[in-house]
């Protein structure tokens, strides 16, 4: 197992927040190449915190580009992702945060 | 797509996981969630092996309205370790039966997709499956109907097959499976000669939702369908077996007639075939109703 945290500070960008609907969403399930990702509302002074627990080691790296490329999406404020991870590729991992995210900003219709 | 397709288009129970049967099952917007994923409490055993825990340990435990009346609801997750059953997993499912006996809902649904008890955890997982074999007793006893719901890719095996045999009634689909050991257990134990957990045939017609609801261990067969699982549930919830002496004596009679019956067979189709059922390629054609029908129609069938 590897423990890995993630502060990405608030953006200056505000023109693509949206606001969320939910207190906390929890999707996917950790199964063999998959995640189960929770993200909530959390006081973090307008920024994303990240935190994740991967039964594969060595690829922080890799999780930092996955989570920048997510945080730049969406522009989360005030929110913290927690992961259990059991080994899911990069591009699972990014599916996951999109519809995590968008589950928890609610059916827009 | 028009809504009107949209509301003929199956929602299959068996892709599901155990959040979204819940959500689906229940009525909308009416499910509670009790020690929910944000309370993080996860297994205090995984972390020594090495393995990832889970948020809310493998099973989702709440209360809601199904057709407006109040139900207590657990849906085991069979993809986070094959549904199997920890000290945190199992109490939770304690808890919402013993806490049913003090609320008295209208019933209790369980939603069990489990390989048994959680290895990682042994004896913790064998006192929790205890626990909660005693706590679904004593709330039958009560005259709260409990109906375990069965269609997962994981089936339903080990202990949590003992707890639904314990229920008032079992709704399950043809991909479901139920059984006291699982095929890969069988083969491990017995050799691939007794059992060939590769051949999906031999498990389909031995474990499968079809053989059980033939053999009468379950009392209802539904598509996999969340709708389907949904309206079956609500019916077996209205049928309150009391748990007592003479029930449990000619439940009995009933296993000892059909071990008379079927104790020789050596294979299901051999058992459909002394029920008067002509071609065991019948049994894998024919749908959930039409084997119904079928069912209801055969003057051999030994059933409780």
């Amino acid at each position: 197992m590897e423990h890995l945290e993630f502060d990405f500070p608030a953006s200056t960008d505000s023109s693509r927040q949206t606001p969320a609907r939910r207190d906390s969403v929890l999707v996917g399930v950790v199964s063999s190449g998959n995640l189960e990702v929770l993200v909530e509302q959390a006081s973090l002074a307008g920024g994303c915190r990240v935190i994740v627990d991967t039964s594969i080691r060595g690829y922080g790296a890799i999780w930092q580009a996955v989570l920048a490329d997510f945080v730049k999406r969406y522009r989360p404020r005030d929110v913290q992702v927690s992961i259990n991870d059991a080994g899911a590729s990069p591009a699972v991992v990014s599916l996951r945060l999109d519809q995590a995210y968008e589950d928890f900003q609610g059916d827009a219709a | 797509m028009t809504s009107a397709d949209i509301s003929t288009v199956r929602r299959s129970y068996y892709e599901a996981t155990g959040r979204q049967r819940i959500a689906a099952l229940l009525d909308r917007d009416s499910f509670h969630e009790w020690i929910g994923p944000r309370e993080r409490v996860t297994s205090p055993h995984l972390k020594l092996f090495d393995v990832p825990v889970s948020f809310d340990d493998g099973v989702i435990v709440g209360r809601g309205t199904l057709d407006g009346k109040r139900v207590f609801i657990v849906a085991q997750e069979g993809g986070f370790m094959g549904g199997s059953v920890g000290e945190v997993h199992g109490a939770k499912i304690t808890g919402v039966l013993r806490r049913a006996l003090i609320d008295r809902p209208h019933g209790v649904l369980l939603l069990l997709e489990s390989g048994g008890v959680r290895l990682h955890e042994a004896n913790a997982g064998l006192i929790a499956v205890s626990e909660i074999l005693h706590a679904l007793l004593a709330l039958r006893a009560a005259g709260i109907p409990v109906a375990a719901l069965i269609g997962g890719a994981y089936g339903c095996f080990g202990g949590m097959s003992i707890v639904a045999h314990c229920c008032n009634a079992i709704v399950i689909s043809e991909l479901g499976r139920i059984g006291l050991s699982g095929p890969e257990v069988i083969e491990t134990v017995a050799g691939v000669e007794e059992f060939d957990s590769r051949d999906l045939a031999l498990v389909w017609r031995t474990v499968g939702g079809k053989s059980r609801y033939l053999l009468g261990d379950a009392s209802r067969l539904v598509p996999d369908d969340i709708p389907a699982f949904r309206a079956a549930a609500s019916a077996a919830l209205l049928l309150s077996r009391a748990l007592d002496l003479e029930n449990l004596e000619r439940d009995h009679e009933c296993l000892a007639v059909r071990l008379n019956f079927y104790g020789d067979c050596k294979d299901a189709e051999e058992i459909w075939s002394r029920m008067g059922i002509i071609s065991s390629r019948q049994v894998a054609l024919l749908d959930e109703a039409e084997l119904v029908e079928l069912a209801q129609s055969l003057p051999n069938r030994k059933v409780i």
